[in-house]
């Protein structure tokens, strides 16, 4: 995926001791440092409760925080909010539309709120239900359409005017593999052509096959923040399920590596990485077992996540 | 950044405008409706046999308060309605996150109030018309007096609705606060005819003055000091419109 060009090296947001004390003294945020670059695709995961939410509630002013500073893009969110809200766009967990309200004037509404004329609202309206495929639905009220449009919905109207930062808090949640696809297609597709996007999904397989970077959250502490790549580099073990062409009656014991029969022709093998998998092959081979398939058994970033998170707790 | 404010208002308006006129059987019609009862019982059958008050027929001398009970009542419906409708539905959120001020937020929802309040006024004026000789004494007044109630009424409903926790509590100051203000704010007896006591204190009732304010714009008659009287209400909106403001800005009802 290449990297959207930026004139200098610039942070899209730039979050220094972020603390979040509720009324009642839960604190869900511990000091927060993070930032994100301009033109990343940011992941920030975490366990239920760990603060993702709050955190994305203070950066979107919908939470009051309680110490810290945020800055988007070089705005300081407290000082100069209307230019730091004007460059972000959110993607919130739950439907908050007026469910009342036609689709098209939900957009249009809402550009006007980022204070682009009517005129030129309706048509970025136009575009944005055309390419999310909601045109046919546009004077159809909001509860009428099914949650997939919903969720089109609310990703159609975060960009309506045209954010440099795009923030999605669980944006495919509930929805079926084919829309999440396409979900993910066209988040690739705005992300290369400029928007920075934050994301916050419990899809482990959505974050590692669209985030760069990653950030893990937990009890209000961020726990891991890197590149993807350097994330999945620290995965020292593999499971993988391998098919066969005969039945399996008896599995063989190869050296250095952990095989468990999961059915009459499969079986699952734990490959240490620097055990390779040429060498299971040969193994393999050697025993005479013919291999028709093999896929991973388990999503690598979930299981590091399920590691670290654990780990913590 | 003063371009975006005004693109802003003007959205915020034309959407108040769009939601209340989708609902006019909910809103536009019940006044009309209401005070045609109102002028028809109280104008016709009962002012015909009540005679003159203050020198005019009663049914005319009734005619500025009950247009103002509609403007107050429905300026603050649908501020209360809207903003606790859009907080309970979380659609406060597209505003919250868009770069606008929280004055203008509130000046939004104000205006929603507004229009209603002048689209009902002229509707009901249009029925009092029919069984009244209207005229107007001092447009400059009424207008003046007209605007300010409907700001006035704006802004309660503004804060009945940051405070709102569930549809009962949107209905209960309208029911126990605001009909008692109207009813005994002057709008079909003259303050003359209450007792030196209750005089005194209908006093301490803000609607008496807005009422008694109008009443002097249509028909030059009022019970009570008119400078008097326009200073208490722009003092009442300044003040509810600096409390309404300090809610917004804290987040209260809003933000966590």
């Amino acid at each position: 995926m290449p990297e959207a060009e930026f004139p200098t090296k610039m942070f899209a947001v730039k979050i220094t001791d972020l603390i979040k004390r509720y009324a009642k003294g839960e604190e869900a945020l511990k000091s927060i440092d993070l930032t994100v670059s301009a033109g990343d695709f940011f992941a920030l995961l975490g366990p239920n409760g760990a603060g993702k939410s709050t955190t994305i509630g203070i950066l979107s002013s919908l939470i009051n925080k309680s110490s810290g500073s945020i800055e988007v893009f070089g705005y300081d969110l407290e000082k100069e909010p209307e230019l730091a809200k004007s460059c972000i766009g959110l993607v919130p967990q739950e439907f908050n539309f007026n469910q009342f309200e036609p689709v098209d004037e939900i957009l249009i509404n809402q550009a006007g709120f980022y204070g682009i004329p009517r005129a030129e609202a309706k048509q970025r309206a136009e575009h944005y239900l055309k390419k999310l495929s909601l045109w046919d639905k546009r004077k159809a009220q909001a509860r009428e359409l099914s949650g997939g449009m919903k969720r089109r919905l609310m990703i159609a109207r975060a960009l309506v005017h045209n954010p440099k930062l795009l923030i999605l808090d669980e944006p495919t949640a509930g929805v079926d593999i084919e829309i999440r696809r396409s979900m993910w297609s066209f988040l690739k597709e705005i992300n290369q052509a400029g928007t920075t996007i934050i994301l916050t999904t419990h899809y482990l397989e959505e974050a590692e096959s669209l985030c760069r970077n990653i950030a893990i959250i937990d009890k209000g502490v961020i726990i891991e923040n890197t590149s993807m790549t350097s994330m999945l580099r620290r995965l020292n073990q593999e499971i993988f399920v391998l098919d066969t062409e005969d039945v399996i009656d008896d599995l063989p014991t190869l050296q250095g590596f952990e095989l468990t029969q999961v059915g009459e022709s499969s079986f699952e093998v734990s490959v240490a990485k620097e055990s390779g998998l040429n060498r299971l092959f040969s193994a393999l081979n050697e025993a005479g077992i013919k291999v028709l398939s093999m896929r991973n058994k388990q999503n690598r970033l979930e299981q590091l996540f399920i590691d670290m998170v654990g780990e913590k707790s | 950044m003063i371009k975006t404010y005004w693109v802003a208002f003007r959205t915020l308006i034309i959407k108040e405008i769009l939601r209340f006129s989708r609902i006019w059987v909910q809103t536009l019609l019940p006044p009309a409706i209401t005070m045609a009862l109102y002028f028809i019982i109280f104008g016709k059958l009962i002012g015909e046999q009540i005679g003159d008050m203050e020198g005019f027929r009663y049914i005319d001398f009734i005619v500025p308060g009950l247009i103002l009970m509609s403007v107050i009542s429905n300026s603050y419906a649908n501020t209360v309605s809207s903003f606790y409708f859009s907080r309970w539905n979380k659609h406060i959120d597209e505003l919250l996150i868009a770069p606008i001020p929280n004055w203008l937020i509130l000046a939004g929802y104000v205006a929603g109030g507004v229009a209603r309040g002048v689209i009902v006024g002229i509707v009901v004026t249009i029925v009092a018309s029919l069984f009244s000789d209207l005229s107007i004494h001092s447009y400059g007044i009424t207008f003046l007096v007209f605007v300010l109630t409907s700001v006035l009424f704006s802004l309660a409903g503004f804060i009945n609705g940051v405070f709102a926790n569930s549809f009962d509590d949107i209905s209960i100051i309208p029911t126990f606060v605001l009909t008692p203000l109207t009813y005994l704010g002057g709008v079909f007896y003259s303050m003359s005819l209450l007792p030196e006591f209750w005089q005194t204190v209908s006093m301490a009732n803000p609607v008496l003055y807005m009422v008694n304010a109008f009443r002097y714009g249509l028909l030059g008659i009022s019970d009570i000091n008119l400078s008097f009287g326009i200073v208490i209400i722009l003092g009442f909106t300044l003040i509810l419109a600096l409390y309404a403001h300090s809610l917004m800005r804290c987040g209260v009802g809003i933000k966590s």
